[in-house]
């Protein structure tokens, strides 16, 4: 794969922004310490790939789920994380039903104010969704 | 105004600030994962982001550079050497050496006469951040 440098590092304003919010107001971070702080979170994110996928492939899957994630903070020794990272799952999982929801019930409006037309249109789009809603836990990313 | 918005109630009324669709090409580049499911990549993003705040917490609170209004490159290159949970980064926070010092602990050893293998990296308690 043919991905630039850049591709593989995390955006600097954001990085800052997450470093600045674990330290007291007023700290300084030179430069250097900020570039460092970002391809460590880079690694962080291959080993925790790497990891993950161990798990996944223990379990005969080729598709890594939240499970193997999160077995794979417990290895890494990153147990401290576990439960805040539950919390934050559970949350954007009721965020993302949510918006399923909202989509299913506004195309269900278009359908019948304007039958024929809409459903010519839409209808890829429905038959993708409501796959999606049955099978959360398998839905890829990429294809 | 957005910056200023994010600045008074930081990253934590997203849920997510780092961008799924980067995290994901990282993931990706890695040659033995096929596919990721939303709920995994939702959660290595969230996860970076724990661990960045963690990483700089721990070596602004660990470090031993004489600046306590600052974090530097020492202060991470001294966690990754010292705490075992992040010696997977030692690799990539190096530690640093003046050269200068560097050349007076190779002609210290040649003057001591002894020859030891350990030091070949010179890499060890001289480090100086400036």
């Amino acid at each position: 794969m043919a991905e630039r440098p850049e591709d593989l590092n995390l955006p600097n304003a954001v990085i800052t922004r997450i470093i600045k919010e674990a330290l007291p107001d007023g700290v300084n971070i030179s430069k250097e310490a900020r570039s460092a702080i970002s391809r460590a979170a880079s690694v962080f994110v291959l080993y925790a790939t790497s990891c993950a996928n161990n798990f996944a492939m223990k379990g005969k899957r080729k598709t890594l789920n939240a499970g193997d994630v999160l077995s794979a903070m417990e290895e890494m020794e990153f147990q401290r994380f576990v439960a805040p990272l539950k919390e934050s799952l559970e949350v954007y999982r009721r965020e993302q039903k949510g918006k399923k929801e909202a989509r299913k019930d506004k195309d269900k409006k278009a359908d019948s104010e304007e039958q024929d037309k809409s459903r010519e249109e839409d209808n890829d789009d429905d038959d993708e969704r409501m796959e999606e809603e049955d099978q959360n836990d398998e839905e890829e990313v990429d294809n | 105004a957005e910056m200023a918005a994010a600045r008074l109630s930081g990253t934590e009324n997203r849920l997510v600030s780092l961008p799924l669709s980067r995290i994901r090409v990282i993931m990706k580049s890695s040659p033995e994962v096929s596919s990721i499911n939303q709920d995994a990549l939702f959660l290595t993003a969230k996860a970076t982001e724990l661990f960045v705040q963690y990483l700089a917490a721990y070596s602004y609170k660990h470090g031993r550079g004489k600046e306590k209004n600052a974090l530097t490159y020492t202060d991470l290159s001294h966690t990754a050497e010292e705490c075992e949970t992040f010696q997977f980064l030692a690799d990539i926070l190096p530690k640093k050496i003046l050269a200068s010092k560097y050349l007076k602990m190779l002609e210290k050893e040649k003057r001591d006469g002894e020859v030891r293998d350990d030091n070949d990296e010179g890499e060890e308690e001289e480090d100086e951040d400036k």
